[in-house]
């Protein structure tokens, strides 16, 4: 129903896409994969009518279409759901879904019960079951993506891109969401699936395009190839994709950091563990299980209603990431763009942000020379590729961008280190350098918390587990225990999680 | 949505930098202070075409003389705009600081500099207020400084009864009126606290947490920048800026005058706006203020000097505003 043909695109005289084609059939999952900047989102922002193409024709249903900009695309039936939601975090699923396409009746007076009837009917045939009366805001990921893809539904979407829908998502959740998309493949519906999962693609797609630097690659079915050809594709070179092998973490090793109280929210669960030098700690669960929540409070970046921390020891409170920084403890915050970077500053700029001290001379002033020697020393150490220490940081890739906000605290006397979704978002190749750089830390002496949603990052890595549930943990496993059937377990025994948190922070 | 497209420019930029010769003219072209600049230029031309007498030396020193005021508390702006806040209050504690100085010189008797230095005190201790209702309080910048404007207006007010307070020793027009060899001293004062400005914002560790802040602020706190001490400290340098301009202002009236400033946070706002700061934050240099706050100032002069109805002159300082606005936004 859809094709894309010879697409080619430039921005200021940098090919970004040199004749891209994409061909969807109705009722089909095409997955399009490629490493990040690929030009799978390039090439969607021109579908969807965002950006406009250079060269290259649009056919939807065998006519072309030029689509002046995103209303146009909506009108020939294509669906977009961003990484980034345009949800509105006060409105209920009901408003969102019907935002600006509102029914109307007399006097122009919403008509709430038909708008509420439309949508429950449109989620129904998806099989979801949420509330419609609270503000989206206060839904979990997933639901809130499913709040996206009905907004498409209720604009009769016959194409639906879902841009790295399960990114973000446990993987309950991400079975939920294979569910509604199966479900409407049944309904004719056809969707471009983008993730860096290839598990996720062999599960759901039926056929993959795959991208590499802006040039189309090639056209799969999904029976008739594996994982390897495809990261082969991908990356034009085979890489191994499996975890650095790990060191021996001594029982004997120095506690450098023990949690021996924490709750989140008054009447909440009590935990309590501890992290060893040289060790990685994994923390599992589902979203909103309270693993950021918890490493957050640590730091005083969360206001839990009781956390105590010892460290190295000796009993301490942080108010602040600053005091935590003055006491060794470094973060890599879930979320690059919004909680990691200065967008708008140097690659220089964003490693000396919290390293100036180091820096200053006895006037007050910064010694330009030593950072500047420093920076390109630690950008050496991580292997952080840019033009050089003054190229904008959001002119990166997603997996340099990472290894940006890890070089800012390379600088420092830090310890431990809290990694909140190191990998999510980067590409396989640069998957395996954070992996790397993780063991080469540890070996050095660092201690690492690493939470991560995704499994087998948690059971490659880790060496000890704290399994999260409803805000606390409920079960610390080592050894041949860290696998995915009791970390699963764990993590949703009992009451059944739906993963909604309030977020305060 | 253009966000690759700037991506791409700004790789060419930063490939760009790296080559000699022509640089300077392609680095002018994609800084920030191209397009004030250019403002300026053009502003200055038409000026110099409808007046004969603009291009004197005379008449630039004297607009740079009516400049120095809201130049100077553009330069507090700029710090606090810099972290993505505002600060309304500075034109009410200019008043208040100039009215309490003067009152403490002529009916206390307080000696000429401690009287100064107490005016700067007050400017201070409101930029303190500011600062931590700001970061600690976590209220508004907007309203905050909104609600203190209207307090140090009160303030100055209730202290001199409404009238001027005069009587101060002659000296202290040397800051009004007073010129170094042959240029004004305001002017030099407005200079050196630009350069001190300058100096702070991109040589010291913490003009790059301003920056950061405006940038990004969870990303600042999190990697341990003091996030609220400095929002402190940007609204501590914004009363600071306000009661030196204070200085200047009960220097050339000789006098307290607790109506002074209505007004001109406005004025120094569209200074900083002008001169290419990102109302958000994140983004802009001192220097562009400078030419902001001059490009401001030629525009009254100018207006003047056509004997243009002074109604008017502010319908067209505004649409002036917004023209450049609107190209700026295009630009960027």
């Amino acid at each position: 129903m859809l094709e894309l043909r010879g697409i080619e695109k430039s921005f200021v005289g940098v090919r970004v896409l040199h004749g891209v084609d994409l061909e969807v059939r109705a009722g089909e999952v095409h997955a399009l994969l490629g490493e990040n900047g690929a030009g799978k989102s390039t090439l969607m922002k021109i579908l969807c009518g965002i950006l406009r193409a250079d060269a290259g024709t649009i056919r939807v249903d065998g006519t072309e279409r030029h689509f002046a900009d995103y209303d146009a695309a909506i009108e020939a039936g294509i669906g977009i759901v961003f990484q980034e939601f345009s949800l509105v975090p006060y409105l209920n699923a009901v408003e969102n879904i019907f935002l600006s396409r509102e029914i109307r009746g007399r006097f122009g007076l919403m008509r709430r019960r038909e708008m509420k009837a439309r949508a429950r009917a449109i989620l129904d045939r998806l099989g979801i079951d949420m509330p419609l009366d609270v503000p989206v805001g206060r839904l979990s990921v997933a639901e809130q993506q499913f709040v996206e893809i009905a907004k498409a539904l209720a604009l009769d979407a016959r194409l639906l891109v879902l841009d790295e829908p399960t990114a973000t998502l446990t993987p309950a959740e991400v079975e939920h969401l294979f569910k509604v998309m199966r479900e409407l493949r049944r309904n004719g519906v056809a969707i471009i699936f983008i993730s860096h999962h290839l598990e996720e693609i062999f599960e759901i797609c039926d056929r993959i395009t795959v991208l590499r630097d802006g040039a189309f690659v090639g056209l799969r079915e999904t029976a008739e190839v594996d994982i390897d050809t495809l990261v082969e594709m991908m990356v034009g070179r085979r890489i191994e994709n499996s975890f650095p092998a790990r060191g021996e973490v001594s029982q004997e090793a120095r506690k450098v950091l023990e949690v021996p109280r924490v709750q989140l929210r008054k009447g909440g669960p009590v935990s309590s563990f501890h992290l060893r030098a040289g060790e990685i700690l994994g923390f599992a669960g589902l979203v909103g299980s309270g693993r950021s929540e918890t490493a957050l409070s640590i730091l005083g970046a969360y206001p839990a209603a009781a956390c105590e921390v010892r460290i190295d020891g000796a009993e301490v409170r942080l108010r602040d990431p600053a005091e935590g920084l003055a006491r060794g403890i470094g973060m890599l915050p879930e979320s690059r763009k919004e909680q990691g970077l200065i967008t708008s500053f140097s690659v220089m700029q964003n490693i000396s942000l919290n390293n100036y001290r180091k820096y200053r001379r006895s006037n007050g002033l910064i010694d330009r020379k030593k950072e500047l020697a420093c920076t390109k020393d630690v950008m050496a150490r991580v292997g952080v590729k840019a033009s050089g220490p003054e190229a904008r940081v959001d002119t990166l890739s997603g997996g340099n961008q990472q290894k940006v906000v890890i070089a800012r605290w390379l600088n420092h006397d830090t310890r431990v280190l809290i990694f909140d979704e190191p990998t999510r978002g980067i590409d396989v190749g640069a998957k395996a350098e954070i992996y790397q750089l993780m063991r080469e830390f540890t070996a050095q002496g660092f201690a690492i918390i690493m939470i991560s949603s995704e499994l087998p990052e948690i059971i490659g890595m880790s060496d000890r587990v704290c399994v999260f549930r409803s805000g606390g943990i409920v079960a610390t496993v080592e050894g041949a225990r860290i696998n995915s059937e009791d970390i699963m377990t764990q993590a949703t025994t009992g009451k059944v999680e739906t993963g909604r948190m309030d977020h305060v922070a | 949505m253009s966000h690759e497209a700037n991506d791409a420019a700004a790789v060419k930029r930063s490939g760009g930098s790296g080559l000699s010769g022509r640089v300077s003219l392609s680095w002018l072209i994609h800084s920030p202070l191209a397009l004030p600049l250019a403002g300026l230029i053009a502003v200055s031309v038409l000026m110099g075409i409808a007046s004969d007498n603009f291009f004197t030396v005379s008449n630039i020193f004297n607009v740079l003389r009516q400049v120095s005021i809201v130049g100077i508390l553009a330069v507090g702006m700029t710090f606090v705009i810099l972290t993505g806040g505002i600060d309304l209050s500075v034109g009410a504690v200019m008043a208040l600081a100039g009215t309490i100085s003067a009152g403490l010189m002529a009916n206390m008797g307080l000696p000429g500099p401690l009287g100064l230095l107490a005016g700067l005190g007050i400017g201070v201790l409101f930029g303190l207020f500011n600062g931590a209702l700001v970061a600690w309080g976590k209220m508004p910048a907007i309203i905050v400084t909104l609600a203190t404007m209207g307090v140090a207006r009160g303030l100055g007010l209730i202290y001199s009864g409404g009238y001027p307070i005069s009587g101060l020793p002659d000296w202290i027009s040397w800051f009004g009126i007073g010129r170094i060899w042959t240029v004004p001293v305001p002017v030099v004062v407005m200079l050196a606290i630009y350069a001190l400005a300058w100096v702070l914002l991109q040589r010291t560790a913490f003009g790059r947490h301003v920056y950061a802040i405006g940038g990004n602020a969870v990303a600042a706190r999190l990697s341990g920048v003091k996030t609220q001490r400095v929002t402190l400290a940007v609204y501590a340098i914004s009363g600071l800026t306000s009661s030196l301009a204070a200085v200047i202002l009960t220097g050339r009236l000789m006098s307290g005058q607790p109506n002074a400033g209505v007004g001109f946070e406005l004025d120094a706002i569209a200074s900083v706006v002008l001169g290419g700061t990102a109302i958000a934050g994140g983004r802009g240099l001192i220097l562009g203020t400078l030419i902001g706050a001059v490009l401001l100032g030629i525009l009254n002069n100018g207006l003047n000097l056509m004997g243009i109805n002074p109604y008017l002159q502010d319908v067209i300082k505004g649409l002036i505003i917004l023209l450049a606005i609107y190209i700026g936004r295009e630009w960027r």
